[in-house]
């Protein structure tokens, strides 16, 4: 089953870990919050994108079941 | 027989008093003898189907088929082993709307009517109307005899709790006004999880509009083919507009969907303002509005929404640059302030847009106000920062050249210097609005 990333705007506090550990999918807007690419995780990303979900420091990525 | 004729199908209005009672606050006997008694389904589930081939669709704004929340509110009671709650919003929050706070002081039986037949389709233990205090009558008062008429009559199955909301804008956001019955500040929380799954203390919650829960329990009682005598076959129905003219004050009037604006808006020039929909809603040109009708389908061509039917008139002697600035401002004093995006850029798009209204524009604002806009979408935990991105690129597109001339340091509205705007007298309603921080809540 596919997964995505969705990051919780209240719990971000825009720390930036993800974003330095996965430029491929989460970038930064101009105040420092991250970007994040809405579409299922490509293959061969699953491993970084768990490494920034566990990076987080306020756990505001997570990883959810792509509905499509 | 009770057959319903042809004229009582399309007759309007349907919720509010009949002209000939003009303002008249229907009581429990005057309700009774309008529409009927309440007609209790004896059964869960019944009324959802009814609902469905009606097509009655949310009339907070988000216009959400109900259909889908009853069901979603049902199943997930009955997954979970969890009573449902149910809860009637009145707590409209768009300063331009007055339609829900009129509904409830002049027809209230009708949406505590709905409140009762949702509360027995989803089979609901508890049930909870939520208002603002209104600007204008005591409604609280006005409920509080509505519903101890109701208490003697022994009409209610569920009790039903009445609860005030703070004057916020955001405080009808489904997820602020659960926190805030809760016991926690009025802001919205994020999703997953929908209230429909858990909500009220953690259990399945349905949250509707007062006006929808008013239209359901008219179709509980004359049916579906009724409800979809009126209306357009994709969008059927009535609704309750707010309409202002040159003279701003607000009227309520009860609309086909459907029903060409331009018989809400009266006569207005092609290159006038009309805002669709509030101050999330949409600036579109008098030219536009002429062509378009009241209704999702023929709106979405101007990038506009029924919204909860605000339509207002921008008289020729006042900026729509202005108006916008004015209400941007309030809207971004009024973000919960919990998401950065949001934050960051509500008050940026405010200050530029300000910039932009009394002619101190810079060479980048415009550019700047559009980028904000789309880094501000889709990044907040509520739809606030989405709302406000699409009044505030509306307004860049249909007062694009009177940009231009305050960039020249001339208003076409005021025909006057933008700098005379010391003088200028507002028009759309905004009310005192402050930064928020969570510990102001009580």
């Amino acid at each position: 089953m596919a997964e995505k990333l969705i990051v919780n705007p209240i719990d971000c506090e825009g720390h930036g870990a993800c974003a330095e550990l996965l430029p491929e999918l989460i970038a930064m807007d101009e105040w420092g919050y991250p970007i994040v690419d809405p579409r299922p995780l490509p293959p061969g990303l699953e491993r970084h994108a768990r490494a920034a979900v566990s990076a987080c420091p306020t756990l505001a990525l997570r990883l959810l079941r792509a509905e499509r | 027989m009770t057959t319903v004729t042809e004229p009582t199908m399309t007759e309007l209005p349907r919720l509010l008093p009949p002209a000939q009672d003009g303002e008249q606050v229907q009581d429990l006997h005057t309700h009774v003898a309008r529409h009927g008694r309440l007609p209790y389904r004896e059964r869960q589930g019944t009324l959802i189907h009814d609902i469905e081939a009606a097509g009655l669709t949310g009339r907070g704004g988000a216009a959400f088929p109900v259909h889908h929340k009853l069901a979603a509110v049902y199943a997930a009671a009955d997954r979970r082993r969890r009573p449902p709650v149910v809860i009637a919003n009145g707590a409209e929050s768009e300063p331009a709307s007055d339609k829900d706070a009129t509904l409830l002081w002049l027809a209230p039986h009708l949406v505590l009517d709905g409140l009762q037949l949702v509360a027995e389709a989803v089979g609901a233990d508890t049930a909870i109307l939520y208002t603002h205090a209104d600007r204008s009558n005591d409604v609280g008062r006005r409920l509080r005899n509505a519903v101890a008429e109701r208490e003697a009559a022994t009409l209610d199955r569920v009790p039903v709790q009445l609860a005030e909301a703070p004057p916020r804008f955001l405080a009808g956001q489904e997820t602020a006004l659960i926190n805030h019955l809760t016991g926690g500040p009025s802001v919205p929380t994020f999703i997953p999880p929908r209230v429909t799954e858990r909500g009220y203390h953690g259990n399945p919650t349905l949250v509707q509009n007062v006006e929808t829960l008013a239209h359901l329990a008219l179709i509980a009682r004359r049916g579906p083919r009724w409800f979809r005598a009126v209306g357009t076959r994709d969008e059927p129905g009535s609704m309750l507009a707010t309409i202002r003219r040159a003279d701003g004050k607000p009227r309520i009037t009860e609309v086909p969907l459907g029903m060409p604006l331009k018989e809400l808006t009266g006569e207005v020039r092609p290159d006038q303002g009309v805002l669709v929909g509030g101050y999330h809603g949409t600036w579109i040109s008098g030219q536009q509005a002429a062509a378009l009708t009241l209704d999702n389908a023929s709106l979405e061509a101007a990038g506009a929404r029924v919204g909860a039917g605000i339509v207002i008139t921008l008289p020729a002697d006042r900026c729509g640059l202005i108006e916008t600035a004015n209400a941007v401002r309030y809207l971004a004093l009024e973000s919960a302030g919990q998401c950065g995006p949001c934050l960051n850029g509500l008050p940026r798009i405010a200050a530029a847009f300000a910039e932009l209204a009394s002619g101190r524009a810079r060479p980048q604002t415009r550019a700047d106000l559009e980028r904000w806009c789309g880094l501000v979408t889709g990044r907040g935990a509520c739809h606030h920062p989405d709302g406000t991105a699409r009044f505030v690129r509306s307004a860049l597109v249909t007062f694009a050249t009177e940009a231009d001339r305050h960039a020249k340091g001339r208003c076409t509205a005021t025909n006057a210097g933008t700098k005379t705007g010391a003088n200028y007298k507002p028009f759309l309603p905004i009310p005192k609005a402050t930064a928020r921080m969570e510990d102001d809540w009580t």
